[in-house]
């Protein structure tokens, strides 16, 4: 199972590094994807309060960003 | 010659402005706590500019823990593009939270983490210890920077402390840009040092809780079960990230973690009772975890802009080498409402396996585990969260924005058997909390 998941995102890397070159926009397009709200993180203090309580109240962490040690939580 | 001179000038701005993408793109793939607001700024700084974000959350679980946090984030992008970033984050916890042993039809007295005192739990009830006051300071500092062309680097560092709690970190990044910006490959890696002075010092191995002692009382039975007044944990990340443009409407992303955990993983607060055959709790006995754990993760996410409205999904499978594996699908969904604000509703869930060596209690007669803990954070759980934002401009052009949210974990039984007794006693009880959230930056 765990190996299944692992070929599956090499797969899905290389498929989408191999397949990149026909992907994308020109400069002039980004119009959209300069949004603020368009950025993957579009709320950095949100999503670092969130991992803060997720990470003392479940096991696991990380993932998007570090999952990192930083508190003793309970 | 005026030809040429405008054709250089606007190749600058372009140059300008793929170098801002970039960095976007970069910072928010890889800095995550410290991930960069500001460089998403659509009017180009011409100096040097600051912009400040600050939030305070409350967080408050039903009969059990509430904490109270407040972050004030400061940028600084520079006119050569690079960004500094200071966060100084506070928070103050009080309440109680579980401490492992389970529910009882008589009242059942625990001893006091420090050894001086103790309290009563009635009969039926989950057994809380109420002793958790802590309040903890952090600072995080980053800074960004093109380190060549298509080259942008990172690092930055991190130190926390509360009273029995010492955590300092570093981190450093890279990331590769290539397909006109379009793709960017990155690298990440981070360590943490962590050292825990836990009051009453660190309990042995599955030492039977002693009785308290009091103001004139004897030290020394409580002594006899300790190893010790402080021990240190490391942890070492290593990320690979993938992020591309679909095309003008969507972004993805990609990230694969590896973590390795070191030192001291034991709750030292954390029990286990000790029944016997008819579910009555002969003892309580302190749990032991491993001291290596090994944790793998793949992190996809797709933002996609419809017509006027943003959908946001990330899925996260992690696994490790306690056995616990989980799954979590986050999605928001950002709806402009015209004049700068917005609502975001936020669904999140959950889900965990329980460790190997989790147990909710110990049977007397068994031999003793090398490893047993019954903290229902490393057991079967099921969680959601349900939230909404609202998000507005003020008149002066700064953002101010409230957030609620409901997050709920159910506990699971991962297959043991409740014997006598406890056939009638919540085991896996249910938590509910609130999130309140207001932002303000400027």
């Amino acid at each position: 199972m765990k190996n299944k998941f692992k070929y599956s995102f090499i797969l899905a890397t290389v498929t989408l590094a191999s397949g990149c070159s026909s992907l994308g926009v020109e400069p002039w397009e980004r119009d959209l994807l300069a949004k603020e709200q368009m950025a993957l993180t579009s709320s950095p203090i949100d999503s670092a309060l969130d991992d803060h309580i997720y990470f003392s109240k479940e096991a696991s962490s990380g993932g998007k960003s570090f999952g990192g040690g930083g508190c003793g939580c309970n | 010659m005026q030809l040429i001179n405008d054709d250089n000038e606007m190749k600058k701005t372009v140059n300008k402005a793929n170098l801002k993408a970039a960095l976007t793109l970069a910072t928010t793939a890889l800095l995550g706590s410290v991930q960069v607001a500001a460089a998403t700024t659509s009017v180009e700084p011409t100096e040097d500019s600051w912009s400040f974000d600050s939030a305070f959350l409350y967080y408050s679980e039903a009969n059990r823990v509430s904490a109270a946090e407040a972050v004030f984030n400061a940028n600084k992008i520079y006119s050569d593009d690079s960004i500094l970033n200071v966060k100084l984050t506070i928070d103050a916890l009080t309440g109680a939270s579980a401490n492992g042993a389970v529910a009882q039809p008589k009242v059942q007295t625990f001893t006091r983490p420090s050894g001086k005192g103790d309290y009563d739990i009635k009969p039926g009830d989950t057994p809380l210890d109420d002793t958790f006051h802590d309040t903890r300071v952090q600072l995080n500092g980053q800074w960004t920077q093109a380190l060549a062309q298509n080259y942008t680097g990172s690092a930055g560092g991190h130190i926390s402390k509360e009273y029995d709690y010492l955590s300092l970190g570093v981190n450093g990044n890279i990331a590769y840009d290539f397909n006109k910006k379009n793709s960017i490959a990155s690298f990440g890696l981070s360590h943490f040092q962590d050292t825990f002075t836990p009051e009453g010092g660190l309990p042995k191995p599955f030492a039977s809780m002693t009785a308290a002692y009091h103001d004139d009382g004897d030290e020394s039975s409580h002594d006899a079960t300790r190893m010790g007044s402080d021990d240190d944990k490391t942890t070492t990340d290593i990320m690979v990230g993938f992020t591309q443009v679909i095309n003008r409407n969507m972004v993805t992303q990609l990230n694969y973690s590896y973590s390795v955990v070191d030192g001291y993983l034991t709750d030292p607060f954390k029990i286990l009772s000790l029944l016997d055959s008819n579910g009555i709790a002969q003892d309580y006995l302190y749990e032991n975890r491993p001291d290596k754990r090994t944790k793998q993760s793949v992190f996809a996410q797709t933002k996609y802009h419809f017509d006027e409205t943003i959908l946001d999904v990330s899925y996260r499978y992690m696994w490790d080498d306690w056995e616990i594996d989980s799954h979590t699908v986050d999605t928001r969904f950002y709806i402009p409402l015209g004049n700068g604000s917005y609502l975001e509703p936020h669904l999140r869930f959950y889900q965990q396996a329980a460790a190997e060596f989790y147990q909710p209690f110990l049977m007397q007669g068994d031999a003793l585990p090398e490893f047993a803990s019954a903290d229902y954070r490393i057991g079967e759980m099921t969680a959601y969260t349900v939230g909404l934002k609202y998000g507005m401009k003020l008149a002066d052009g700064n953002d101010l924005s409230f957030r609620l949210e409901y997050y709920r974990q159910d506990p699971k039984s991962a297959g043991q058997k409740s014997p006598g007794v406890l056939a009638n006693m919540e085991i896996y009880e249910r938590i509910d909390a609130i999130i309140a959230q207001v932002s303000y930056s400027f």
